[in-house]
């Protein structure tokens, strides 16, 4: 079916200003319309340069539906390659991670490519004397994407044209700082090893619920309500186990998640948490936390410190958590398939206990066996299959809806709000227009 | 403690999970007891490195005591079949047996079924003539996969 394809008009109307159409989940044309035009025109998250130390050291992985690799190369700088022979197709790399050495060999015919994309050789190469070789699409070699990175935190765009990195993700960006700076050193690294939880939904879905508000206290009240019971009889001093710490909040009250607030940008980005935050109440470091005064002054390390926002949304692909520096990445696979990845990151020159709040988090919350990452993905499956049912084609997105949000880049609201949802289908309207 | 009455445990334990026996199972374990589901092979610890599961008996009590509040994620409910081999002796060292034992694992909810295999490892102390659970470490075989949930217990 082509219905979407040609008609631009058709994809715009699948978005309201408070409410969006079913086929943006359910649709596989509009599937593959998001992998053209959606993700190739925006900055996707590809990975930290803390994975690729010393030249020649890659990752891989697939921005949308297209295989890449991002490389260091032998100046220091990182490049973001398209994963595929410029000869047969075949997909170069296949490792997840590794040292290619100065040279990328292709498994199948040996051509091989420096590290910068450029062919390096083919064999018998005067074969292809006196073809149409010397102008085609081959001598492209692995074809660089545009790359940024900020922090550490690489991104690529696969479009030729689009926003510039700047314009696109703003003041957005002062999450990755806040996360970043908690750091005594201003520098963290990839640890602790990726968590790969496959969802059968819709990518949309894991976005969407991560400023969410209205969920926790009844997707997670089996989990956060039993660890809440289970403390209930324990005086209000004892210290608290890690898991209680961290689960215990996800039972807050609508009036909790409501003065959090939440706060969108342009392009789809929004956080929660402005003003506190399930993450606030951790128990104090204060060795570290003179370690921070000495390294930032007075004010900018409480300022730090006192920022503990929820989840960032680097719309479409990305959302972090500084307060506990974690991150997660969406890695759509089909309309209704999506494979969420979770990263852990070390703060240089912080106590280990920082490390091991991560770790334990990430594993309670994140993982394929947490019991409350199963009812969330759940619920995103609840609605897939819900979706198809007749008489009501639309979902709604009115909660505090107001019409003066439409133009704002930067709007702080409650926390309650759905604001973020309509926020970022305003940005997929904008990035779904024709092709 | 012979090593018939080891096996016999071990035979047991997993019978007590497929059965939905939960607070008899949990009963196996000690009060320091462990239930781990490492991410990587071969990793060496679960406090700084990320890990499938790591749960301590109050987690593990969370886990049955939401299992029983039949979540939105166990409508339809979900129910395993563990199929053991024949388990090993790996060694003493002091009053802790070391085990070894491979197993299969299907968990199959509704429509769906999903099938794990890997090699379970239990490190069990005498206790008054009777054993108790110090570390059931459970290395699968896919642990690096994408994985969807997994809901019960291996």
């Amino acid at each position: 079916m082509n219905r979407y394809r040609e008609d631009p008009a058709a994809v715009r109307a699948l978005v309201r200003d408070d409410a969006v159409h079913r086929d943006v989940y359910t649709d596989p044309e509009i599937f593959r319309l998001e992998m053209e035009r959606l993700w190739p025109r925006t900055w996707i998250y590809v990975g930290h340069t803390s994975q690729v130390r010393d030249p020649g050291d890659f990752i891989t992985c697939d921005i949308g539906t297209v295989p890449v690799l991002m490389i260091r190369q032998p100046d220091g700088s990182v490049r973001v390659l398209r994963n595929r022979c410029a000869h047969k197709g075949t997909k170069l790399v296949s490792d997840w991670s590794g040292n290619a050495g100065r040279f990328i060999r292709c498994p199948y015919h040996n051509w091989s490519y420096r590290t910068d994309g450029s062919i390096a050789a083919i064999p018998l190469r005067q074969g292809y004397d006196g073809t149409g070789f010397a102008s085609c699409e081959a001598t492209g070699g692995l074809r660089p994407v545009a790359t940024e990175v900020y922090r550490g935190f690489v991104f690529a765009r696969l479009g030729e044209n689009g926003p510039s990195f700047r314009d696109y993700f703003g003041e957005s960006l002062s999450s990755i700082d806040y996360m970043a700076d908690r750091s005594p050193e201003g520098e963290m690294e990839v640890a602790g090893g990726v968590l790969r939880y496959m969802h059968d939904s819709n990518w949309k879905m894991f976005v969407e619920n991560l400023n969410d508000t209205m969920h926790p206290m009844a997707a997670h009240e089996s989990s956060a309500g039993t660890a809440k019971e289970l403390w209930a009889d324990k005086p209000a001093d004892a210290p608290k186990p890690m898991a209680i710490e961290q689960l215990v909040p996800f039972a807050g009250s609508y009036d909790f998640f409501d003065k959090m607030g939440v706060r969108v940008f342009a392009n789809g980005h929004s956080f929660s948490g402005v003003h506190f935050s399930i993450h606030s109440s951790y128990a104090a470091v204060p060795d570290y936390e003179a370690a921070m005064k000495r390294a930032y002054g007075e004010a900018r390390a409480k300022d730090i410190l006192g920022t503990v926002r929820h989840n960032t949304v680097y719309y479409p692909s990305l959302t972090i958590k500084g307060a506990i520096q974690t991150i997660r990445v969406v890695r759509p696979i089909a309309v209704d398939k999506t494979l969420i990845e979770s990263w852990s990151f070390r703060l240089k020159g912080a106590p280990d206990i920082f490390f091991k709040r991560n770790v334990t988090y990430t594993r309670l919350i994140n993982s394929p066996m947490s019991v409350v990452g199963h009812d969330d993905q759940q619920c995103y499956r609840l609605v897939q299959e819900g979706l198809p049912a007749d008489g009501n084609e639309w979902i709604s997105l009115h909660r505090d809806y107001r019409s003066e949000e439409r133009d704002a880049h930067d709007l702080t609201v409650n926390g309650t709000s759905e604001i973020s949802m309509r926020n970022q289908f305003r940005a997929w309207a904008q990035f779904m227009g024709a092709a | 403690m012979t090593e018939a009455g080891i096996v016999r445990f071990l035979y047991r334990e997993a019978r007590l999970l497929d059965e939905k026996r939960w607070d008899e199972w949990y009963s196996l374990f000690g009060d320091d007891g462990h239930y781990w589901v490492p991410l990587t092979r071969e990793q060496p610890d679960a406090e700084f490195h990320t890990s499938l599961a790591y749960e301590d008996t109050l987690l593990l009590r969370l886990r049955i005591e939401r299992l029983r509040r039949r979540p939105p994620s166990q409508h339809p409910e979900s129910w395993s079949q563990h199929v053991l081999q024949a388990p090993e002796i790996e060694g003493h060292d002091g009053n802790c047996w070391l085990t070894r034992t491979a197993f299969f694992y299907a968990e199959s909810r509704g429509d769906a079924m999903q099938m794990l295999t890997g090699v379970a490892l239990h490190h069990l102390v005498e206790q008054e003539g009777s054993l108790r659970i110090r570390l059931k470490r459970i290395n699968l075989l896919n642990c690096d996969a994408a994985l969807p949930s997994i809901q019960l217990f291996l």
